[in-house]
């Protein structure tokens, strides 16, 4: 574990930078990918959609000794028209979707099931949904999304800046677009549960991008008034410091999370515990990516666009030869640990640091 | 430098101790509500609920409003509470006209529970105009008309085939016993149309098949203006009846009763107000010489006949019988239902959620247990991680963790908050929230030490910096549960709930124990003389030179560095 708090102590000096900045175009490209093949997966595999969204009904028996046939046999002896799929859950539950049937029709299938198996009607789990119920749930979840997107704009701009909350909300959509990719490329079940999964997802997104952003935003304040570094790379230093908590946090939020996955899946078989754990795990795999190589690379192409900023990495690339080296760190991993550490830790990573901490400068005076 | 106080110093002794008071006053409020125990959603201890979508219709049934949907709460509730199943509740939730009605009741009477609150409950009296078989029969065939009277008729009870019923000014008038069933003959045939019944009606009927269960839905907001094709209930016959004569509104009053001459039957005695009374009377008397089948007034409720019985003399007395194989509990629903009136809406069964006792306990154990094991993990890994800090985020969890079921057994008494599986999912994830904001205050704590300050000012000035970052990260959690609460249904909004509130405690938690112990904490030797298992060590922090309490030492060891 010391090793991993050596590491984090290298990165925050600069003395181990892994350039996520600069080679932002093999991630854009990789991204890109990602998102084709689930735009693909959703086109031409669509989701399966849970019976909550489509509407129909679920029974579940739970007695040692259950058949899929002998439950196939009771729904048929009901005469109600509707497909029926029957799957069992472990070896002593079993679990009957229909589609769209009547109050009356559901009575009847219960009845039958009950009479089958010999159990009290009142001990079989029913689920009975309308046909447009999940039109409606899937209105309401949009307005959400968007309403959701809209206010984190807002909010992002007034706490940092318009660009990192454009640069946050296309991360995101990213997050949300490749983990609906999965899920249709998989065939993983869609219930109210996954949506929850998925939401949560653009909360933890967030919560992700904004803590390298805070640190992106201490770094390249003052930035214009020098030439040390351009803002691409005080904000590549800014993920490399805030790569260890990413790698803890991405850690701590995903044990509660397998244990969910682990406890829901493997206890319950299927339900709101599994359908969630799934979602979040899927997706929060992507936010950790997504943070680290999709946000802080938008974010600094955005801004390498403005003329101050363009003008300052002209500055830096005059200052020096040390700069070749500088940009030459796309390859830069532990390896190249020397290299760095020589030419740019102790003039670049440096002065960045003074600048940002006056209080360390008024130490000095004592 | 242990003699410059940084102004922000804090004063770790005041924070913690609004943390206390905090927890005095939850505490003592739920002690005070005497909430001991949380309280459970349907799902983790079995029960059913039902979700019903307003939705606009002609007639009575009108445009959807928040005061309509207000009111059709209100009737819902005193239909679910003449059950007298304790803890049962409806509510409504959304906002404004964007509303659902979410009715939860303990135990196993989900299916009472279904068709009463389904149900609009729109009365009405119309003649009959042609009454036939349910099929869509393309051949005229007879079918005994329901006998109908105050007397008791031998044949009336067998079989559903003849729905009994009867309609009369009090069960014990009238003397002509029903002998006579004429059979009616069906389809309807355009050249012996009765008056009101035109080709368009005809056709209708003719297509409508009574024997398919989806025709036999009911529902309300059928026009009381018009007539109408209408099933019965059974299914065995089917109608055009015309246009309402009589209104439910026009009730005053409905009860079970024993039909003390039927032999046992159940039936519900209805009585008018001064309209009706005034409307039944010229109903019943109008009819009364007509010939089968137009001499029957049928009762329709929601759109499906419940009988329609033949009407043998004017009743003027202002009350009416339903009868029609009732059982004591159908009966006395019924009852239930027409006394509290017709919903002002219409409504579409959106969700019906019958979880048994056992799934429900499996559910609550399975969700305690994984909050458990990912608890655990979560500290097992920032014991092993930050070792000695790490037992600060043991404490920090602890407390949140208690708070959290503070909140939930006062919100539970005061707002009515109910721990759902999905809540519980939230709360299991906010553990990872929760533990992330100490690991970006530690973090930051440590990258502070790494640039050579001493222990205790690197607690202040890293504080200052991971409080931003927190807060930012907290509104933004926030945000998210805010909208998903007001905008999701069901499920969705107490995840967003659990999720908003353990953010609100953890930022409580963060500011008022965290932070304040962290103070604390390095004025000790252990933790402020970096001891190896404090997790503030040299080594640990990957520094080439031991952090020494003095702070000069830490600064020069930077320079040369």
């Amino acid at each position: 574990m010391s090793r991993l708090g050596s590491l984090g102590a290298k990165l925050h000096r600069g003395e181990v930078s892994f350039d996520f900045i600069g080679s932002r175009r093999r991630w854009y490209a990789f991204s890109g990918l990602l998102i084709l093949v689930s735009a693909i997966a959703l086109g031409t595999q669509g989701l399966h959609l849970g019976i909550e969204f489509k509407g129909g009904a679920s029974f579940s028996v739970k007695k040692a000794g259950v058949s899929i046939a002998a439950a196939e046999k009771a729904v048929a002896s009901t005469g109600v028209k509707t497909e029926v799929i029957t799957q069992t859950v472990g070896t002593d539950k079993i679990m009957v979707q229909t589609g769209v049937i009547t109050n009356l029709e559901s009575e009847k299938i219960q009845d039958a099931l009950a009479k089958e198996f010999n159990v009290n009607r009142d001990t079989i789990d029913t689920q009975v949904v309308g046909p447009s119920w999940g039109a409606d749930i899937t209105h309401k979840a949009l307005y959400g999304l968007i309403g959701f997107l809209f206010v984190v704009v807002l909010f992002l701009s007034l706490a940092f800046e318009p660009k990192m909350a454009i640069s946050a909300i296309i991360a995101v959509v990213h997050d949300l677009l490749i983990t609906v990719g999965i899920y249709a490329l998989v065939g993983f079940d869609v219930t109210p549960a996954t949506v929850i999964g998925f939401l949560t997802i653009l909360g933890y997104s967030l919560y992700d991008t904004v803590v390298v952003f805070d640190k992106v935003r201490e770094n390249t304040r003052g930035l214009t008034g020098g030439s040390r570094m351009t803002y691409s790379q005080a904000a590549n230093l800014a993920v490399n410091q805030t790569l260890i908590r990413s790698i803890n946090t991405s850690v701590i939020a995903l044990l509660p999370v397998a244990s969910i996955l682990f406890v829901g899946a493997g206890l319950l078989g299927a339900g709101t515990l599994k359908d969630l754990s799934l979602a979040l795990f899927v997706g929060l795999a992507t936010g950790t990516y997504s943070s680290i190589f999709v946000a802080t690379p938008i974010l600094a192409s955005l801004h390498e666009r403005e003329p101050a900023m363009q003008a300052l990495a002209r500055r830096v690339a005059a200052k020096g030869n040390g700069s070749n080296k500088a940009n030459a760190s796309d390859k830069a991993n532990v390896s190249d640990t020397e290299v760095l550490a020589t030419v740019s830790v102790g003039s670049v990573d440096r002065g960045v640091t003074k600048r940002n901490q006056p209080k360390r400068k008024s130490k000095k005076r004592r | 430098m242990a003699s410059t106080k940084t102004p922000t110093s804090s004063r770790p002794g005041r924070s913690l101790l609004v943390l206390v008071l905090i927890f005095v006053a939850l505490g003592a409020t739920a002690a005070i509500q005497g909430a001991t125990s949380v309280r459970l959603g349907l799902d983790l201890r079995g029960g059913t609920s039902v979700t019903l979508q307003p939705r606009s219709a002609n007639g009575v049934a009108g445009k959807v409003t928040s005061a309509s949907i207000d009111q059709a709460v209100s009737i819902i509730r005193q239909r679910v509470n003449s059950l007298g199943v304790a803890e049962s509740e409806v509510t409504s939730t959304g906002t404004g006209t964007n509303r659902q009605i979410v009715i939860s009741v303990p135990g196993d009477t989900g299916r009472r529970i279904v068709e009463l609150v389904g149900q609009t409950a729109e009365l009405r009296f119309r003649q009959v105009l042609v009454e036939g078989s349910a099929g869509v029969a393309a051949t005229p065939t007879a079918t005994p008309a329901p006998t109908a009277s105050a007397t008791p008729s031998p044949s009336a009870k067998k079989g559903k085939s003849a729905p009994h019923a009867a309609a009369t000014a009090s069960p014990t008038s009238s003397a002509t016993p029903s002998a006579s069933t004429t059979p009616t003959p069906t389809p309807a045939t355009t050249s012996t149309l009765p008056p009101g019944v035109t080709p368009d009606l005809v056709a209708k009927y003719n297509a409508l098949d009574c024997t398919q269960a989806i025709n036999r839905q009911g529902g309300g907001g059928d026009d009381p203006n018009a007539p109408l094709v209408a099933c019965d209930r059974t299914g065995s016959s089917k109608y055009i009846l015309a246009k309402a004569e009589v209104l439910g509104s026009q009730v005053s009053g409905a009860s079970a009763v024993l039909d003390q001459q039927g032999g046992g039957g159940w039936m519900v005695l209805l009585n008018f107000n001064g309209d009706g009374t005034r409307a039944f009377a010229n109903v019943t008397s109008r009819v009364v010489s007509l010939s089968a089948p137009q001499n029957q007034v049928s009762i329709v409720l929601d759109g499906l006949v419940v009988s329609a019985p033949r009407i043998i003399s004017a009743i003027t007395a202002g009350s009416a019988q339903i009868t029609g194989n009732f059982t004591q509990t159908d009966a006395s629903d019924l009852a239930n239902v027409l006394k509290y009136g017709a919903l002002p809406l219409a409504f579409d069964r959106g969700e019906v959620q019958q979880v048994s006792a056992t799934l429900g306990s499996d559910q609550l154990h399975a969700g305690l247990l994984a909050g458990g094991i990912g608890l655990f993990l979560v500290l097992l890994y920032s014991m092993l991680y930050y070792r000695g800090l790490g037992l600060v985020s043991v404490g920090s969890l602890a407390i949140a963790g208690s708070l959290t079921y503070l909140m939930t057994l006062v919100l539970g008494k005061t707002i009515g908050f109910t721990l759902t599986l999905a809540g519980i999912a939230g709360l299991i994830v906010s553990i990872g929230i929760t533990a992330d904001s100490f690991i970006v205050f530690f973090e930051r704590l440590r990258d502070e030490v790494r640039e050579g300050k001493s222990l205790r000012s690197a607690v202040e000035t890293g504080w200052v910096r991971a409080r931003h970052t927190i807060i930012v990260a907290d509104a933004v959690s926030l945000i998210a549960s805010v909208l998903l609460y007001f905008f999701a249904v069901g499920g969705v909004r107490g995840f967003a709930f659990t999720l908003g509130l353990t953010t609100l405690i953890d930022l409580l938690i963060v500011f008022t124990f965290t932070k304040p112990l962290v103070t604390i904490l390095v004025r000790t030797k252990f933790y402020g003389g970096g001891h190896l298992l404090s997790g503030l060590s040299a080594k640990h922090l990957g520094m080439k030179i031991p952090v020494v309490r003095a702070a000069g030492t830490a600064q020069s060891s930077v320079q040369e560095a």
